[in-house]
């Protein structure tokens, strides 16, 4: 593999070429909080933070966007589909949890050409994890602080310079002319360190091994009730997970013109499934609550072959009643069989 | 790529109120553009978004049989707001059309076989589909006999009356009406679906059943299919979860690893017994 290296200080001044060329997202700081925005000047970016409360997904897959537009009378009904941005974006800065996120969108949108788009036309630049959180439990999951899967650059800290690994072709790409050295000896040797280092500091996480078929065998075990009682449904583990990725569609209109948009929802709220009938097949949090923690470790691997969580530890940070995810998998994988 | 979240425009050429209380309209809709159509392949048992721009979209299966030529059917009952703003639709109007979704009836696998359709409430549209579909004189022959087992409320909320009447003198479909309570006109079954068809007792000999309606209805009339010897793989339903993006996409109609909208809503009771839901 290709290792280049970056100053530090240079990174600025990296990002200003690289925005000649591309639309660049990076992490800012906003009200004692960093959010991925795009940037003017590579002097806004922050690299000194750990994660985002909100995970960059809403830059391949907008909070809300335009499916199109429309203007319809009684015997008429015209329509205009946005046109796709033409000029590629970057998104710069990006935790690995995070880049692997999009592995998995792109098995849920696949036949999306709104997302495939902006996909094709997004190269993602992460950086490693020198100080995993407590919450953090990425290696457990596939992944890991250092996980090079789905970035095109990683980068990774070593003392008062970043090593880069090329991991694709678009990544070296965004390399060539800007004359950085490869990487010597030391700065290799001091990078496993860092990565040693890192990846031994992180918790047990969840065990994985067999957890699907326990599940499928726990779905209707009486100890999700045990488990979700605590749960409000607010649904902020879902809108702050970066795999979560359920959309309502909703017309918003003006007299006889009009958008049709599509907007983030949670499988956490009741009217989600809720059928004009009245029948509603998830009518309690436990059945929403299971559904969430289905999806991610038997429904997806069965229809993608993928683990449906990154280990990216918002959910456990941001639940208002604590629930950590963890704990719930680890309470399922340790039941006896109900007979 | 085909943008799967774009309807193409139908107009409406005729609505008839199907039932005493108007609560169910169905709406002939024919095609603007030819390309439309013929983009628009379909088989009975698959369904398509509507839209009543400004209220939204709504899923509805084809009430129509791919054998009719230039338009489309749909059998829509007044439940919410999309459904309300159709109904309140008139002849010249358009509205927008995406599809068609879903799986379908395994027709080619019926080809040859008996087939047993049991239908309720608004739920017998795809079955009304599938019949007419069977019914078309270069079709018939491909099928073995044909029953269909049809219940409502009571008389007025019976659906496609002509069809009824039509299908009531044909020899080579066996048609049995039912209904929970009859009224003074009345003449013929009164008795619930579970009930009628156990009395009926289709043979399963080289036959599949089909069954479609409320949920209570299907949930009552399983085991009497499978009393009279309709094994799971040969036993039918459709299914109905709450849609939006109708391609497996909005995450939102999945029953286990299945969505409802793309691997259904056709499934039999095989495939479900091996997902994973609530039993109730
Ligand atoms: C595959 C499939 C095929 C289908 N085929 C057919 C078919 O052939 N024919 C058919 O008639 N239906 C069919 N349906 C059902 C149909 O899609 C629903 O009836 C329809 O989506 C209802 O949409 P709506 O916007 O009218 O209801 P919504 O507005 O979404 O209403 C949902 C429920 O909420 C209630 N509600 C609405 N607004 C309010 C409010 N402001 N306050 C309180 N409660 C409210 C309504 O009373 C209703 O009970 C099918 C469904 C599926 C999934
Ligand atoms: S964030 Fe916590 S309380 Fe809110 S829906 Fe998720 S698990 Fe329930
Ligand atoms: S309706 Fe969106 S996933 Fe089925």
């Amino acid at each position: 593999m290709k290792t280049k290296t970056i100053k530090k200080k240079d990174i600025a001044s990296f990002l200003d070429t690289l925005l000649t060329r591309y639309e660049v997202f990076a992490p800012v700081e906003r009200d004692e909080r960093v959010v991925f925005e795009a940037i003017g000047a590579g002097s806004e970016a922050t690299l000194d933070y750990q994660n985002t409360t909100m995970p960059p997904k809403g830059i391949l897959f907008p909070q809300t966007e335009q499916l199109f537009s429309y203007r319809s009378t009684k015997d008429t009904a015209d329509i205009a589909v946005p046109s796709f941005k033409e000029k590629p974006q970057l998104i710069f800065g990006i935790r690995p949890c995070d880049a692997r996120s999009f592995l998995l969108f792109d098995h849920a949108f696949d036949g999306d050409p709104y997302y495939i788009n902006r996909r094709g036309n997004t190269l993602l630049v992460s950086i490693g994890c020198t100080h995993p959180q407590a919450p953090c439990f990425c290696t457990s999951v596939g992944g890991g602080p250092f996980s090079e899967e789905g970035s095109d650059l990683l980068l990774i800290e070593t003392g008062d310079q970043y090593l880069i690994q090329i991991v694709t072709d678009r990544g070296a790409q965004l390399l060539e002319e800007s004359g950085f050295k490869d990487a010597g000896k030391d700065a290799l040797t001091l990078a496993q360190k860092m990565i040693k280092t890192a990846e031994a500091s992180m918790g047990a996480g969840i065990e994985i091994d067999g957890l699907k078929e326990k599940l499928d065998s726990s779905f209707e075990n009486p100890i999700w009730q045990e488990l979700t009682e605590k749960c409000l449904g607010c649904g902020v583990c879902t809108y702050l997970c970066p795999t979560c990725h359920c959309f309502d569609m909703v017309d918003e209109a003006e007299g006889s013109t009009g958008e049709r948009i599509r907007i983030w929802d949670s499988c956490q709220f009741p009217l989600f499934t809720l059928q004009a009938s009245g029948v509603n097949p998830r009518p309690t949090v436990k059945e929403r609550f299971r559904q969430r923690i289905m999806h991610k470790f038997s429904y997806m691997i069965e229809s993608y072959n993928q683990i449906g969580c990154v280990g990216c530890g918002r959910c456990i940070t941001e639940c208002p009643v604590n629930l950590d995810i963890r704990q719930v998998v680890h309470t399922i994988s340790k039941l006896e069989a109900l007979s | 790529m085909k943008n799967p979240y774009i309807p193409f425009p139908m107009r409406i050429d005729n609505v008839v109120i199907e039932t005493d209380d108007r609560d169910i309209k169905t709406f002939s809709l024919s095609f603007i553009h030819k390309e439309d159509e013929a983009s628009f392949a379909y088989i009975p048992g698959q369904f398509a978004e509507l839209s009543d721009f400004n209220k939204g979209e709504a899923p509805f299966g084809m009430a129509s049989s791919p054998t009719q030529k230039g338009s489309l059917e749909f059998t829509i009952a007044k439940a919410g707001v999309v459904t309300t703003a159709l109904h309140n639709r008139e002849v010249g109007e358009i509205v927008g059309v995406r599809g068609p979704l879903g799986n379908g009836f395994p027709v080619d696998t019926l080809r040859g076989k008996n087939i047993v359709m049991i239908g309720g409430g608004f739920g017998f549209s795809t079955l009304r589909a599938l019949t007419t579909f069977v019914l078309d004189e270069a079709n018939r022959p491909t099928f073995g006999d044909i029953t269909v087992i049809y219940g409502a409320r009571n008389p007025g909320q019976l659906l496609y009356k002509d069809d009824l009447e039509q299908w009531g003198k044909r020899h080579d479909l066996n048609l049995y009406l039912t209904v929970d309570s009859r009224d003074d006109e009345w003449s013929g079954r009164v008795g619930l679906i579970p009930q009628i068809t156990k009395e009926i007792a289709p043979s399963a000999e080289n036959a599949y059943i089909l069954v479609c309606g409320p949920p209570v209805m299907i949930k009552f009339t399983l085991p009497v299919t499978r009393e009279i010897g309709f094994l799971p793989e040969r036993t039918l339903l459709s299914l109905e979860m709450r849609m939006k993006c109708g391609v497996g996409m909005c995450g939102r109609c999945n029953i286990g690893s299945k969505y409802v909208c793309t691997d259904g809503p056709v499934f039999s009771c095989a495939q479900l017994s091996g997902l994973l839901f609530d039993e109730s």
